[in-house]
């Protein structure tokens, strides 16, 4: 009989582990999102091969379409996941940088002509100048944060309003419409390799962060200034500058993914690029079961977030959601993750728990 | 003058004191910065533009045209007085307009229903998210950018396409004007024609004054500058600061349903894309008036003047001729920018 609780509570143990494995969370979401899908329509998981306009062999389906538009989601979580470890708040204006990003790229890429036949500059250069442009931006927010001590929400407000009209203003208000093919790989498909190329730009992000992370102190300083900025500072670190640091490293993933953004249309709309993009970030990192007031986090569950957010997008489109109406249904969702991860409503649960215990024990 | 000499006798002063009159001073200082610029502004427009800003009819119209930023300016202030923030305001003022205006044109609704539609709308919004932040503690910066988005969507799922509302009895009362006694101009015809009003602005300067009236001379509104300047202090003080949190924002929820419907009176149609960015204009007028992010202090009658000088600069940037979109929305940035800058300069100096 000992023995037997025993076993008994060493398996409640291994799930008690699982359960508060940061990735449980995504997972869990990822698997209830699966499970409807297949029982409301197995087709969901269907993937056809077939051939593009171009000719290219492409793979196609629901779930190809969640790889595809997840990864630029998973690039940008990367990013906020950082800012929001270190600075305990969210950056709200990648949307708009994506716009400026985008614009400054095709700015460099057709010259002073709008419609050019041939590009004016290699691609890898303008998206260098693009990369700048995108951390400085990124530098700007984390100075307003870390030296003004403004909250980063409202600081990056700023940005938030003007982006779009700097991004407007960076063309002039023209949009520019770039006819290399070349240009459109990065948002759609490499000749001849049937997996489209953001999932690749994705995985090289994931790669190299994962490589900093490993060969550098980076991540022990961002939550350490996340969990205590003076304490830290007693201990030698420059709060300030991990700060804004994670502000750049955001501005930099903004870059790459407004490079995949205007390569999808090779064209830019400055309204409409990125919209409510910045809603999805700060739900892939909550989603995460990332603390959204900083301090400790999980690069990975953030990624998974990411790519169960698109699932999530996906499925609602499949069920014709409008796309205007498509945050309301997110909005649901934020709310009743803050909600459950609220330590508040932890604490309720966890005395209704050891209530139920103590009523099985007795 | 005053207020500098208060800051220097407020040093040697004793703590609890002391932080009393400091206090007082970041609000008086931030409200005279913010009342000299707004009059800078004007009556520099009116030397270098001439013309339109002469005309009284061009300050009235400024006024017409903000009378919902205003009210929704005055609901933002109160929460941010608190510590907190609420950025749901635009959207729920999309979805008080849509709303009202479906049940009025397709439903043959009347305009004192609508009325109170909108004012549930509103209340609903601040008792949720209230109760979410006070009581669970959630961020309010998350809670509120959720209530953001869910409005919105809200609001094409309600109705996608934009119109505008034909209901005879609303018409009239969009239509209304007041006008202003002895404020006039001579037009080009040569005929004296009186400044005008809408019913909108009497709502907007009734909330001012109410609101104004309850921060300063009420128990209520002393304890939301209490809670917001320090809430473990306003805590021991006996403060119910739960509770507080959760009465700023619904009164901020209130307010939105008031600013929302004058909004619709104003416009006359409901659209998904109605008050985009009203949030950051309240957020911003609040803090060009002299509301500190920070919480515990602040002043509506600087929201007022700092809804004014938003809108100022901006018939200034239209009529200088760079009327497109971009300009209005990166001089916005440059302004609140500016403030928050001087803000926590100040805050900075304050620690010191």
């Amino acid at each position: 009989m000992p023995n037997n609780s025993a076993k008994k509570l060493n398996g409640t143990n291994a799930l008690q582990n699982l359960f508060r494995n940061q990735i449980f969370i995504p997972l869990a979401a990822l698997l209830l999102l699966a499970l409807f899908n297949l029982i409301m329509d197995p087709s969901f998981f269907g993937i056809s091969f077939g051939y593009n306009s171009l000719g290219n062999p492409v793979l196609s389906g629901s779930l190809i379409t969640i790889l595809d538009n997840g990864s630029e989601l998973a690039i940008l979580a990367i990013g906020m996941t950082l800012v929001t470890a270190a600075s305990g708040g969210q950056d709200i204006s990648v949307g708009a940088a994506i716009a400026i990003a985008g614009s400054t790229l095709l700015r460099v890429l057709c010259g002073t002509n709008s419609r050019p036949d041939t590009l004016q500059a290699p691609i890898i250069v303008a998206f260098l100048i693009s990369c700048v442009v995108a951390m400085l931006f990124g530098a700007f927010n984390g100075v307003l944060v870390a030296y003004f001590k403004i909250p980063p929400m409202v600081a990056t407000l700023i940005l938030y309003t003007a982006g779009r009209s700097i991004a407007a203003w960076i063309n002039n208000n023209e949009l520019p419409i770039i006819s290399e093919p070349s240009f459109g790989y990065f948002g759609s498909f490499i000749p001849g390799i049937p997996i489209p190329t953001p999932f690749f730009i994705a995985v090289i992000c994931m790669i190299v962060i994962t490589l900093v992370m490993k060969f550098t102190n980076i991540k022990l300083f961002v939550q350490s200034v996340g969990i205590n900025d003076s304490s830290s500072r007693l201990n030698g670190l420059n709060p300030e500058l991990i700060k804004i640091m994670s502000f750049v490293i955001l501005g930099l993933c903004v870059a790459v993914v407004g490079l995949i953004k205007v390569s999808r249309i090779s064209s830019i709309n400055y309204s409409v690029i990125a919209k409510d993009i910045e809603m999805d970030a700060i739900l892939a990192v909550a989603l995460g079961g990332n603390a959204l007031s900083g301090g400790k986090f999980n690069m990975a569950a953030s990624i998974l977030g990411a790519y169960v957010i698109q699932f999530l997008t996906t499925t609602l489109y499949k069920y014709n959601v409008q796309s205007d109406a498509l945050p309301a249904y997110k909005a649901a969702v934020v709310i009743i993750l803050v909600v459950v991860s609220s330590p508040v409503v932890r604490e309720k649960f966890s005395k209704i728990w050891k209530n139920l215990k103590a009523k099985e024990v007795g | 003058m005053s207020s500098s000499n208060n800051k220097a006798t407020s040093k040697s002063s004793s703590a609890g004191l002391g932080a009393k009159i400091k206090n007082m001073t970041d609000t008086n200082l931030l409200l005279t910065i913010t009342i000299v610029v707004f009059f800078v502004m004007y009556i520099g427009a009116m030397i270098i533009q001439g013309a339109g800003f002469l005309k009284p009819q061009t300050f009235f119209n400024i006024l017409n045209a903000n009378a919902a930023l205003i009210i929704l300016s005055c609901g933002l202030s109160i929460v941010m007085i608190t510590g907190g923030i609420d950025i749901s305001v635009g959207g729920v003022t999309a979805l008080i307009s849509m709303s009202c205006a479906v049940y009025l044109d397709y439903h043959n609704g009347n305009v004192a229903t609508s009325l109170l539609i909108a004012l549930a709308i509103g209340l609903a919004f601040g008792v949720f998210q209230g109760f979410l932040v006070a009581y669970l503690d959630i961020q309010p910066f998350i809670v509120t950018l959720a209530g953001m988005f869910f409005a919105r969507g809200m609001t094409t799922i309600v109705n996608t396409a934009p119109f505008n509302v034909a209901n005879e009895a609303f018409v009239a009362l969009k239509g209304t004007r007041i006008n202003v006694p002895g404020m006039g101009s001579v037009n080009k015809l040569g005929k004296y024609v009186n400044a005008y009003v809408e019913i909108g602005v009497i709502v907007a300067l009734i909330v001012v004054i109410v609101f104004f009236c309850i921060l300063k001379w009420t128990k209520l509104g002393r304890s939301f500058y209490a809670v917001g300047g320090n809430s473990q202090s306003a805590l021991m003080l006996g403060i119910n600061v739960k509770r507080t949190r959760f009465i700023a924002h619904v009164l901020c929820g209130l307010l939105a349903g008031i600013g929302g419907f004058v909004y619709f009176l104003h416009v006359g149609s409901g659209s998904a894309s109605h008050a985009s960015g009203a949030e950051m204009d309240a957020i911003a007028a609040s803090i060009i008036g002299g509301t500190m992010l920070t919480g515990g202090v602040g002043n509506i009658l600087g929201t007022f003047f700092g809804v004014l000088s938003l809108s100022t600069i901006q018939n200034i940037v239209a009529s200088a001729g760079l009327d497109q979109a971009w300009w209005t929305g990166i001089t916005r940035a440059v302004m609140l920018c500016i403030f928050l800058i001087i803000q926590s300069v100040v805050i900075a100096r304050k620690k010191k």
